[in-house]
Order: structure tokens, then C-alpha cells, then sequence
């Protein structure tokens, strides 16, 4: 039973058609089907999947969060589930962008957005705050909490 | 939430993660989300509702502040 029905695939494939460069999709699960499973990993894996056929810009990897603690650490994976969204190449250039949970509701949107954004290379900021974030010189973390809407 | 990922693709200090926080309620209580969004910089700097991007910016640019997070990080153990 797909997550997205035809109408949603159709925007979907829309909206990515235009991606140029490509970009890859690290997505962290844990013991899917078994006593240690996640309660959204499943369906956060089934949703990347679906997204990812509708493009073939976009590549997945999934990965074991216990199995690939070293990759995990790599990218300061914290829970699951995860998905880290990086520009695809070799190697791949991780660009610290983060989704933990599921990405449905309003949030879908914005993980259609960030594909096309990280595709293009460029988020599209301001100048003045383009300015102010070239002065970042620490580690800097955003959580942003969210809901499902 | 875009602007985060906005912020994180344009340098690479910046992460910015999307937190589904019905799938972490540690976390809710942790950060005391009581509404949504909830923006979190650096453990210390806390926002609530929608930040636009002039506002999210002058609050990013604290973290070069060692004084203001220092100030920041006490107030919030108080």
C-alpha cells in the first residue's frame, strides 16, 4: 500500500523535475519487523523510497542505526528515525540537513523544497543574512520541533 | 522549518534538524514545546512560534556572543 497516492506522485515528479545536480538521501532505521523497531521507521523508509522513484536525481542509502553506529556518529545521528539529505557525489557533501521523524503533513512539503534547494546548491537567502551567516565561525545547531498538520 | 535547512546549506556551522516531536516526546519535555514550531539554538537559545528570517538571524549571531550565552545557558538552569 503506497504512502503517496497517484495524485500526490504526479506533484511530486512536477516538482522535481527540474533537479540538476544529484542529491542522496542517508536515511537511519533500526531493527525494522523485529522486537527493537521504531515506531515510524518503517513508514519514514517506505515514504523516502517512494519520493526517491519519482526522480532519478535522488539516491537512498539506507542504513542500521546499531548495524552503522560509525555513520551515525558521522553525521551525530541522535534517534530515529533519521534522514540526512546531502548533495550526492563522491564524495558526498553533507550540507547538515536534518529530519528526525517522519516528514508528512506541512513538513512534506518542506523535504520537496530542501531536495529541489540542495539540487540547486543554493538556499536563496537574503543578502543581508547571507552577510550575517558568513560570520558564523562556531558549531552551531537549529532544532526546530514540529508537529504532523 | 525551510529556513534552518536555508541556514544549514549556506554554512557549514550550521545544522538544522527537523524534529517531529510527537516521535520524541523526551524531547518535548526536555525543551518544554508546549506550541509549535519551537526553535532551539545551541541548547540555549529558545523561540517560540514562527521566526522570520531578520528575526532568526539576529538570534543565530549570539552563539559568537561567549558573554550572552553564558548569560543565556545560566538563566535557563536558574
Amino acid at each position: 500500500m503506497p504512502l503517496l497516492d497517484d495524485r500526490v506522485q504526479k506533484q511530486v515528479r512536477t516538482a522535481l523535475a527540474a533537479l540538476q545536480a544529484p542529491v542522496r538521501l542517508v536515511m537511519f532505521t533500526q531493527g525494522e519487523g523485529g522486537a527493537l523497531e521504531c515506531a515510524f521507521c518503517g513508514e519514514t523508509r517506505q515514504l523516502v523510497e517512494e519520493i526517491a522513484k519519482l526522480s532519478d536525481k535522488i539516491a537512498v542509502d539506507v542504513r542500521d542505526f546499531q548495524g552503522d553506529a560509525d555513520l551515525a556518529r558521522f553525521y551525530g545521528i541522535d534517534k530515529i528515525p533519521a534522514i540526512v539529505m546531502e548533495t550526492a557525489g563522491a564524495p558526498p557533501r553533507d550540507q547538515g540537513i536534518r529530519f528526525y521523524g517522519i516528514p508528512s503533513g506541512y513538513e512534506f512539503s518542506t523535504f520537496i523544497e530542501d531536495l529541489r534547494m540542495v539540487s540547486r546548491g543554493s538556499a536563496g537567502l537574503g543578502a543581508p543574512t547571507q552577510q550575517a551567516v558568513a560570520g558564523i565561525t562556531r558549531p552551531v545547531r537549529i532544532q526546530v520541533f514540529v508537529t504532523p498538520t | 522549518m525551510l529556513l534552518a535547512h536555508k541556514l544549514a546549506l549556506a554554512s557549514p556551522h550550521i545544522t538544522g534538524d527537523m524534529v517531529e516531536v510527537s516521535e520524541f516526546p523526551h524531547l518535548a519535555a526536555k525543551y518544554r514545546v508546549y506550541g509549535v514550531p519551537r526553535t532551539v539554538i545551541n541548547e540555549v537559545i529558545q523561540i517560540e512560534g514562527a521566526v522570520p528570517e531578520n528575526a532568526l538571524v539576529t538570534e543565530l549571531m549570539k552563539v559568537e556572543d561567549e558573554a550572552t550565552m553564558a548569560r543565556l545557558s545560566a538563566e535557563l538552569n536558574a
